[in-house]
């Protein structure tokens, strides 16, 4: 059996709207996926220590704060720290996120933004063909 | 067979089967979005067992479905609230000065997370967080600025605010003595409400007991010495932006209800002393009748709790007055000017309903916090409904609707259903129940279930929602977008940092120990707060104190 991808769902920062994390949490498990969420108010430092700790293939951190800027770049750096490989799992970022930030984030090492209202299937889609991309890319180089 | 019946029984027969049989219609079973099944169409049958005279009446009396005001907004509309506040004290002082000069009747604080949550901007936690949601306040310095030429006896100020709550009202307090005006004479409200946080809103500082012993000591007080202040606004908002539907919005909000008016006479306070300080907050979504049904059922719910379960004898402690939000879960990203509408018609449903106040969303908050121009639209939405619709000329115009009438004691029922299920578990306590409830996950298990069900619509196209599953086009985003400025938490710290060096020391130390003693002596934490407060120790010193004798709470995980 293949084996199932492993997706962190995190919770970042002081943000108590957990709506739509718990939502995707539970629509990806129900979509095949292996989920861990990390329930509410993570620091960077816990979100990483997750992702390395569980083995994960996604991180996705959703943030209704504001923060994102400040908060998701310092669980990128802590994983790196504690001895994952960001490049090798696909970070994303769900939430209110202004269009400026996107580019942004993404410059940060983030692989997508997903804006309220994103259907989850689409989610799903970009995890089941972008994964494997983004490790072969970093095979080929 | 009633006259009625033999004709309706005629109808079905010779006009809608031959019509449904030719041109059939779009869904096999339409429902409200609480899932509600609805019919092709009311008659007075579907009425016949609610009495005009004992459940609907007349506005301004018992069972007050129709309004608590006798001639409602005739005399005044209802209180135009916007929700704001970001970046420092500075700036969300001069964004309220621009919705009063246009047109606002009433502030309502929109604090950062920080503050939410009761830590200091200089806090390792507060870090990317200070003034990105609401305005960042520390100590009374902040508030100083905040209200720096605004009279506080002539607005009224809304504060969302939980844990902290009884630290913002002792700063307003605080404010008021500066300008002079007695804090008998203050108005505004509190939010605290931390049942709804343990339910739905997720802002957690202490477990679940203690949270209720400090709201009733703010109850205490506040009956003694801020009389026109509403000391919680308790809230269902939360609730249905979590994911619940407007059944269990409005079944959990009145069990809450019910929860404080118990404990508050648990601790000996005269419900008729407490009752006209307690304030209501629902959510106002899109399925317009039912929202419109919902706040029909929760005042006529309220009136009957208050008067025949627990004996209330004041006419006006049977009022349930409420505060409503249009629902920011409603708003797209996609397309946002889309959102104007819906924050009309969720609007209207507001009014409609019999609102105290009303807050509408701007059109770009599923993207930012508000730009200027669109909490000026979202405001003149509430103009336009008030000076040109028409609609606040006559009180509760939908009242005698076949169908609103049978939605609202529908409405009322499915909850009344609930209330028993709660009451069960609390045996016979709607307290215990309440409080049972959280320990066993009971309120958020459902609210996910029914956030998971409402996606699950969306997913399979069953629900459509405009611009996101059906009529979607490609799009540049064209809305100008609020940026905060990134030196806010460099100022914010710096200001704190100079009060901390500026204030007397000693006698920040000698208010907390004083409320150290209160609180792990049982005594009431407000006289301690406010003296602290007026110290200028700061909201995370306060709370600090508060956590080491409480303890913290996490929540147990539940998707």
């Amino acid at each position: 059996m293949e084996k199932k991808i492993r997706v962190l769902v995190a919770k970042v920062g002081l943000d108590g709207h957990d709506r739509g994390a718990k939502v995707l949490a539970r629509f990806l498990r129900d979509s095949g996926f292996e989920v861990i969420y990390t329930g509410l108010h993570r620091t960077p430092q816990e979100v990483a220590m997750a992702a390395v700790d569980e083995d994960v293939d996604v991180v996705g951190i959703s943030l209704h704060s504001g923060a994102h800027l400040a908060l998701v770049p310092k669980v990128i750096n802590y994983i790196r720290e504690y001895g994952g490989n960001p490049d090798e799992m696909l970070i994303l970022v769900g939430g209110v996120i202004p269009t400026d930030d996107m580019e942004k984030l993404k410059e940060m090492g983030v692989d997508e933004v997903f804006i309220p209202g994103t259907p989850i299937s689409e989610i799903v889609e970009f995890i089941k063909t972008e994964l494997p991309r983004k490790r072969m890319r970093n095979e080929s180089r | 067979m009633t006259r009625i019946d033999e004709k309706r029984k005629e109808w079905e027969e010779k006009c809608l089967k031959p019509w449904l049989e030719k041109a059939g219609q779009r869904e096999e079973r339409f429902e409200t979005l609480s899932g509600v099944e609805v019919k092709t169409v009311y008659d007075p049958a579907d009425i016949e067992h609610i009495d005009f005279v004992k459940d609907i009446g007349y506005p301004g009396e018992y069972p007050f479905t129709r309004g608590v005001y006798p001639n409602m907004y005739r005399g005044r509309l209802w209180t135009m609230r916007q929700f704001s506040g970001f970046g420092t004290a500075e700036d969300t002082n001069r964004r309220w000065k621009m919705l009063l000069e246009e047109g606002e009747t009433g502030l309502s604080t929109a604090f950062d997370f920080p503050t939410l949550m009761g830590v200091d901007s200089d806090d390792p936690l507060a870090d990317g967080e200070v003034g990105k949601v609401g305005v960042a306040i520390d100590t009374l310095k902040d508030f100083e600025i905040l209200f720096d030429g605004i009279p506080l006896d002539q607005v009224s100020t809304s504060f969302t605010i939980n844990p902290p709550a009884g630290i913002i009202l002792a700063m307003y307090v605080a404010i008021a003595e500066k300008q002079g005006v007695p804090k008998e004479k203050i108005r505004g409200t509190i939010q605290n409400d931390m049942l709804k946080e343990f339910h739905a809103q997720n802002t957690l500082v202490l477990p679940p007991e203690p949270s209720m012993k400090i709201i009733v000591d703010i109850f205490e007080w506040g009956i003694e010495h801020v009389p026109k202040f509403n000391l919680i606004s308790i809230s269902g908002y939360h609730i249905r932006e979590a994911g619940s539907t407007a059944v269990q919005e409005l079944a959990f909000t009145i069990a809450d209800g019910m929860a404080y008016v118990e404990a508050a006479m648990e601790r000996g306070i005269d419900i008729d002393r407490l009752a006209p300080q307690l304030s209501f907050f629902f959510n106002s979504h899109n399925d317009f009748f039912e929202e419109i049904a919902k706040f029909r059922a929760a005042r006529r719910m309220w009136a009957k709790i208050m008067r025949d379960e627990y004996g209330a004898k004041n006419p006006r402690s049977w009022w349930l007055k409420f505060h409503t939000q249009t629902a920011g879960c409603s708003l797209t990203a996609q397309q946002p000017l889309n959102n104007v509408v819906r924050t009309t018609i969720q609007a209207m449903a507001a009014v409609l309903g019999g609102t105290q106040s009303l807050h509408t969303n701007s059109f770009d908050e599923a993207w930012a916090l508000p730009s200027e121009e669109a909490v000026r639209v979202a405001l003149r939405t509430q103009q336009i409904i008030a000076y040109e619709s028409g609609i606040p000329n006559t009180v509760d115009p939908l009242a005698g609707s076949y169908y609103v009438e049978w939605l609202t004691d529908k409405m009322e029922k499915l909850a009344w259903k609930y209330i028993e299920d709660i009451r069960k578990m609390g045996d016979g306590s709607m307290l215990r129940g309440v409080m049972r409830g959280i320990e066993n996950g009971f309120f958020v298990r459902e609210i996910s279930d029914a956030a998971a069900r409402y996606q699950r619509e969306i997913e399979e196209g069953k629900r459509i929602i405009v611009g996101v599953n059906k009529f979607t086009i490609d799009e540049e985003l064209k809305i100008p977008i609020l940026k905060v400025d990134p030196e806010v938490q460099r100022r914010q710290i710096e200001r704190l940092r100079k009060v901390k060096a500026e204030r007397d020391n000693e006698a920040v130390k000698v208010a907390l120990d004083w409320l150290r003693s209160a609180a792990e002596n049982d005594e009431n934490v407000m006289p301690p707060i406010l003296e602290a407060v007026k110290c200028y120790a700061t909201i995370g010193e306060i709370m600090g104190v508060l956590k080491e004798v409480y303890g913290t709470y996490k929540k147990p995980i539940i998707i």
